[in-house]
């Protein structure tokens, strides 16, 4: 159904659908399906990878709190120990967080905005098979006995070349490699989608909440991605394999200059990951509260202040380095100021759900519990951004604590909440609400009981990254009580994975728009055809679908037999011109096919870095092999 | 493998004697720590009230909602009255202001904290004590303008109560970072990186302190124990780590002294007074005066002495001490011999 399409126009609404159909279908057999460049097959994709490695990443957690679960205990030796928190760090965050939150906005952006595909497919194929190689690499070094084990930061001198041994640390800083690759081909083709694709009438003051957070996102992913590429390729990397200086003491290089370009990537990679998670939030609370989000000017000012904010604070991670005192001060305002932007959003969101009327679908009960948790793991970060306190609770368990507050509280429930909110548009069918709730009850309870102990043992002394502790530091209750946590939070999972499969067979059919929402995806089928609308729709508002229908547009003159949109003004999104996307290629994963075997080739060797260039270039040859657009020959 | 499980088990039992929160950054013995523990605690009440508020909206929003939902009307709830719109921006608004308001004050008592902690330096105290950090022990000097009465030692640190003290921290290979919570926050020991700390104790007492950057296999077993005894008791501790080692005096520690000469010991340790000159090990010169062993992973009796020289890879396993072969008939003489090295 498309709800727009105004009743009294007389246009042949099937035979555009058949014509499109056409145009959009998905080629057939195993190299059809490797060639697919529609962005809900993408999006998607990303989506499924992405939480296999959060289950991946899962049972190495498990892994640790079993090991820690009391003193002196013997389950895992220091080596493995290190392999597995490294791992479970650099999974999270370079293998789950940052793709799912791409995945999820090349799902729903060009959903949102009313248009038809991102604006550069094949890029957007080209950067998920980098994301899955560059993955898949770094597990074929976890069940080769090769996982890093220096941390995912990865500090030299211990991921130097004379203490980091094998190819441990090369695995890591190559996996670096491939997935800002990726993040940055989503970044590019999310701004130009967002900047340049909106549906007709869908000024800057009417983009939903959720794709400006996918702006703001993308473009610090431009600013940040560099920063770690040039710490861990070209620094790490290069010292490693060919024997630069850049971080050995002994020739006039400094550790130190490592630590500063990883974390003005490594603070900024934090709200890379949860800035979307707030977009999410802002989608769900509009519509099961009934009402628009109060103070969008505000929201958008704070997210983008908190891009330009997280920049400016990542000494915080290096107060211990001793650095003078006057630029010290400078940092902890900067890192409280960051208070006040995400301050603002959580008032905006409490007045949206006073005012409103709320409903309490599961999706719901996540942002509470978002709310409940990230406030505390917010107001922990306060306590870091003093130097005194930071000082004592720097690289202890309280930090451990305080980030896991921030980013599962901050990104993880609101993307649980999203799955629930979005999966009858993923699937068609409702999701068990029931389930959904006990799942959510499930991590709520799960999560404290294993987060919150460990602001205690932070306060008594523990350290992080220790893969034991003798039982008179009397850690071990506290511990205790965290692992079995973690196995609550297991039963969470498991009930929502058992809860997901059995909606896709047997949930109710949701309809086009089961939550009577506001915003464009849910104009589209559920699912979604590769076409998202049979006509491109015209925005009269901020929330289109709860506008006057016969105030509702819809563009037609957008040729239907190829793949083609419309692009816009940036600010006012008035129809500029058509333009052809193009069809299937199999380019893509053959170009990322030759760069990751050149790669892969440079962590052995140095000059590997030649044949990825090169295998990459003739990729690139064979992908603009200048063709005739799909329906320009006639 | 029983010595694996019994060993800690035995340390535990004994170390037990002195446990407590020696480790708690809770439990300040000293002015820095004191300052830092005093400005937690306003943090903590400020930022609890904080959240307490926002949780109680957040269920008051939650209580007030309409339980007929209607689900078939939009346009009439999609924008709430101008009235309550006013309300609400009035109420965001004095949220906002209050949150500035309050982080700006938590600004100043953070910087103004640091600023009392900077300003306990004292650089005329005369003690500067230099920490280097060791993958996984601590080498630590005292430094003298006389270098015949600089003392060498490791993993345990003296000092004197009421007395300003600096460490001057650098790492020999990686990255550590020395912790004791009792005293004061972290400093990185960063190689050719010099950085500083002062600590003062007020109090005579044992604290704990720990490796807090992550620095390889046995970063969780390293490390160290600071002691603080009165003036007196600290001067003639301190004069007795500047002497050479005490000779053998009967036959078991001479044959104990043979044994650690022919072996492999003497390339990493160092035994002042002796041919002993291996700088790559903790300092012998007075172990049998130590707490602990193995930079705090075992407390220093003879039974753990003579298993960690058996066999150190079961107790810190990835550790850099050799495992030595021994003659049947030479543990006994040098654990006596290493045990009269007072």
């Amino acid at each position: 159904m498309i709800p727009l399409v105004e009743t009294s126009r007389e246009l042949d609404e099937e035979q555009e659908r058949r014509t499109l159909e056409r145009a959009w279908r998905h080629p057939g057999g195993l190299v059809g399906w490797c060639s697919y460049t529609t962005h809900q097959a993408i999006g998607m994709r990303y989506i499924v990878t992405a939480f296999v490695f959060l289950l991946a990443g899962g049972v190495e957690a498990l892994l640790m709190r079993l090991q820690l679960a009391r003193p002196e205990n013997g389950f895992l030796g220091p080596d493995r120990y290190n392999q597995i928190f490294t791992t479970h760090g650099s999974t999270m965050m370079f293998l789950f967080a940052v793709p799912m939150m791409e995945g999820m906005g090349i799902y729903l952006v060009p959903l949102m905005l009313g248009t038809r595909n991102v604006a550069f497919p094949r890029l957007n194929a080209f950067g998920y098979w980098m994301y899955l190689i560059g993955g898949l690499f770094l597990y074929w070094g976890v069940f080769t006995n090769t996982a890093p084990d220096v941390g995912w930061f990865a500090y030299p001198p211990l991921s130097g070349p004379q203490f980091g041994i094998g190819k441990r640390v090369d695995f890591w800083a190559q996996m670096i490699t491939f997935t800002e690759i990726s993040a940055l081909c989503v970044a590019t083709e999310l701004i130009a989608t967002i900047l340049k694709m909106r549906a007709p009438g869908m000024s800057l003051n009417r983009i939903p909440l959720f794709c400006w957070a996918m702006l703001v996102q993308s473009f610090m992913v431009i600013f940040a991605m560099p920063a770690v590429m040039l710490a861990s390729n070209i620094f790490l990397l290069t010292d490693r394999t060919v024997g630069t200086h850049f971080t050995n003491p002994a020739e006039g290089g400094d550790p130190l200059l490592y630590q500063h370009v990883f974390w003005f990537f490594g603070h900024p990679e934090v709200y890379i990951i949860f800035i979307p998670a707030l977009g999410m939030v802002s989608s769900i609370v509009d519509t099961h509260t009934r009402r628009a989000i109060f103070g969008y000017p505000a929201m958008v000012l704070s997210m983008a202040a908190t891009g330009f904010i997280g920049f400016g604070l990542w000494v915080h991670h290096m107060f211990a380095t001793g650095l003078p005192q006057i630029g010290e001060a400078y940092f902890t305002a900067a890192s409280m100021m960051i208070a006040i932007t995400s301050g603002v959003q959580i008032f905006c969101w409490l007045a949206t759900m006073w005012s409103g009327r709320i409903r309490m679908t599961a999706a719901m009960h996540f942002v509470f519990g978002f709310v409940a948790i990230f406030v505390l793991g917010g107001l922990t970060g306060v306590m870091l951004a003093s130097i005194p306190i930071d000082l004592q609770v720097h690289d202890t368990f309280f930090v451990v604590a305080h980030f896991h507050y921030v980013l599962i509280g901050g990104a993880l429930f609101p993307l649980f909440g999203a799955f629930h909110h979005w999966f009858p548009k993923f699937t068609g069918r409702m999701i068990g609400e029931t389930a959904g709730k006990a799942t959510f009850w499930l991590l709520f309870l799960g999560f404290n009981l294993t987060f919150f102990p460990m602001h205690i043992l932070g306060l008594k002394g523990m350290t992080r990254r220790i893969y034991t502790y003798q039982p008179e530091m009397g850690w071990g209750p506290a511990n205790l009580l965290a692992s079995i946590g973690a196995f609550v939070i297991l039963c969470g999972g498991l009930l929502f994975l058992s809860n997901v499969i059995r909606s896709r067979r047997h949930g109710a059919p949701a309809g086009a728009d089961p939550w009577a929402s506001g915003t464009l995806e849910w104009a589209a089928d559920s699912p979604p055809a590769n076409y998202n609308f049979v006509y491109l729709p015209v925005v009269p508002g901020r929330y289109p679908l709860w506008t006057d229908p016969k105030q509702r547009g819809l563009v037609t003159g957008v040729r239907a037999d190829r793949r083609e949109v419309l692009v816009t003004t940036i600010m006012d999104a008035a129809p500029h011109h058509r333009y052809p996307l193009p069809g299937p290629s199999i380019w893509p994963l053959l170009t990322a096919a030759g760069v990751s075997a050149g790669l892969i080739w440079a962590v052995y060797q140095f000059s590997g870095y030649y044949p990825a260039i090169a295998l990459g270039t003739a990729g690139l040859i064979g992908w603009f092999w200048p063709r005739t657009p799909a329906g320009d020959e006639r | 493998m029983s010595r694996r499980r019994t060993l800690p088990a035995i340390s535990a039992l004994l170390l037990s004697a002195c446990a407590g929160p020696q480790q708690s950054s809770l439990n300040s013995a000293g002015p820095q720590a004191g300052h830092t523990e005093s400005l937690w605690w306003v943090f903590l009440g400020i930022l609890s009230l904080i959240l307490i508020a926002v949780l109680g909206v957040m269920l008051a929003a939650l209580a007030r909602r309409h339980p007929e939902f209607e689900p078939a009307s939009p346009e009439r709830t999609a924008a709430a009255a101008d009235r309550t719109e006013r309300r609400l921006t009035r109420a965001v608004a004095a949220a906002t202001i209050a949150t500035v308001a309050i982080l700006f004050f938590l600004l100043v008592a953070s910087v103004s904290t640091g600023k009392t902690i900077a300003g306990l330096a004292s650089p005329g105290s005369g003690l500067t004590i230099e920490v280097t950090g060791n993958q996984w022990w601590w080498y630590v000097r005292y430094l003298d303008d006389n270098p015949q009465r600089i003392a060498v030692t490791a993993n345990e640190i003296h000092i004197p109560v009421g007395r300003p003290v600096q460490i001057r921290g650098t790492s020999q290979d990686v990255i550590h970072s020395f912790w004791v919570p009792g005293l004061n926050g972290k400093r990185d020991l960063i190689p050719s990186h010099i950085t500083t700390e002062w600590i003062q104790a007020d109090r005579p007492g044992r604290l704990r302190g720990q490796c807090a950057e992550f620095c390889g296999l046995q970063h969780a077993r390293m490390a160290l124990w600071v002691v603080a005894e009165p003036e007196s008791q600290f001067e003639a501790w301190l004069d007795r780590q500047r002497q050479p080692a005490v000779p053998p005096s009967d036959a078991d520690t001479q044959a104990g002294y043979q044994v650690f000469m022919s072996h492999a010991c003497v390339l990493c340790h160092n035994i002042a007074g002796t041919p002993a000159h291996g700088q790559f090990a903790p300092d012998l010169t007075h172990l049998a005066g130590r707490m602990t062993i193995a930079a705090g992973a075992l407390p220093n009796n003879k039974g753990t002495l003579g298993g960690w020289i058996l066999d150190p890879q079961s107790i810190k396993p990835g550790n850099h001490m050799a495992t030595i072969s021994l003659k049947p008939g030479e543990l006994q003489p040098l654990l006596d011999y290493l045990g009269s090295l007072q």
